[in-house]
């Protein structure tokens, strides 16, 4: 699903910046950036391979990105889509970004303005050290007792 | 059987997911799927590289809003799990998951439904719906979680349904 006002709110500062180390993928959408390279799909190796060599991410509050940008130690930067605008169907990315932001996890705006402040400090963040390639080890234990049949 | 024998067989899971963030949240699940047989089962061929050469499955995606593509989708996972009998179905949703929990317990499978970690204020439509169906439970947020008790959020024995999802950890 593309996000339009993403985009265009991180074109609009790599114009304005004169920034031109901005790679976006930009999903099924008809709109073109203007002043970043971008692609509409990468697939997941190769999604993965552009966040691996990324300074930081920004992102919508999904959880694919997130993640992704966790288990590599990027400071990452989201902004929720929002269910009033269509952008998804309810506020649920806007509960995860507070959530997550409270935690430490992410950096969150929540609309375009925030967006070009946290944009202008992105060269400053640093990860928090990458998260570790699995769930927690209670997570994990849970399961696999529960696959072992040893009673959830 | 003998005993050996049944101690010596390995475990089947089918591990299921819709695309994006509920796919990596599944392959977060990995360890503990060690010493089992796993198909993977999800909506993207892009996908596969995630998990070498695992028995890998591909099903269409559809979302509510698309009632002929939820009954395609139904159908597949009905004979997936037809196909490879698993012991035990674990999935972290969305539609997908609802069906491959529903179907895993018509064929006698034993059940679990994680609630995406993006579902923080309440938990996920499919999750309310399927939960109680599920044999185990799971919500990644203790705010979410039934009364710590071990009532809710599992079905030991006999048809009692839970009442809640449990909070176990989570994948982050």
């Amino acid at each position: 699903m593309p996000f339009d006002r993403l985009v265009r709110a991180v074109d609009a500062w790599a114009q304005a910046r004169g920034r031109r180390d901005v790679f976006a993928q930009i999903g099924p959408t008809d709109w073109r950036p203007a002043h970043i390279e971008h692609e509409r799909f990468l697939d997941p190796p190769r999604f993965r391979e552009r966040v691996a060599g990324a300074r930081a991410i920004v992102a919508h509050a999904g959880m694919g990105s997130i993640l992704t940008a966790l288990e590599m130690g990027k400071p990452i930067v989201v902004l929720p889509r929002r269910g009033d605008l269509r952008e998804t169907r309810n506020d649920h990315q806007v509960a995860t970004a507070r959530r997550l932001e409270a935690l430490g996890r992410v950096r969150a705006a929540y609309d375009e303005n925030q967006l070009t402040d946290l944009l202008d400090r992105i060269d400053e963040m640093s990860g928090t050290g990458s998260i570790r390639g699995c769930a927690s080890d209670e997570l994990l234990d849970a399961i696999r007792g529960f696959i072992h049949g040893e009673g959830p | 059987m003998t005993r050996d024998a049944e101690h010596a067989r390995r475990p089947r899971v089918l591990a299921i997911a819709s695309g994006g963030g509920h796919w990596v949240q599944l392959l977060r699940l990995r360890p503990a799927f060690d010493g089992c047989d796993v198909t993977y089962v999800t909506v993207s061929e892009a996908y596969r590289a995630d998990v070498a050469d695992a028995d890998f499955r591909v099903i269409n995606d559809a979302t509510r809003w698309n009632k002929i593509g939820l009954v395609r989708m139904a159908l597949k996972i009905g004979w997936i799990l037809a196909r490879v009998r698993p012991d035990v179905v674990i999935t972290t949703g969305a539609a997908p998951g609802f069906f491959a929990i529903r179907a895993g317990r018509l064929l006698g499978a034993r059940t679990v439904w994680l609630d995406s970690i993006a579902n923080v204020e309440r938990l996920s439509l499919s999750g309310e719906r399927v939960g109680p169906h599920a044999d185990l439970w799971l919500t990644q947020w203790p705010h979410l979680a039934g009364a710590p008790d071990g009532g809710p959020g599992v079905r030991p024995t006999g048809r009692r349904a839970p009442a809640a999802p449990v909070y176990r950890g989570a994948v982050l």
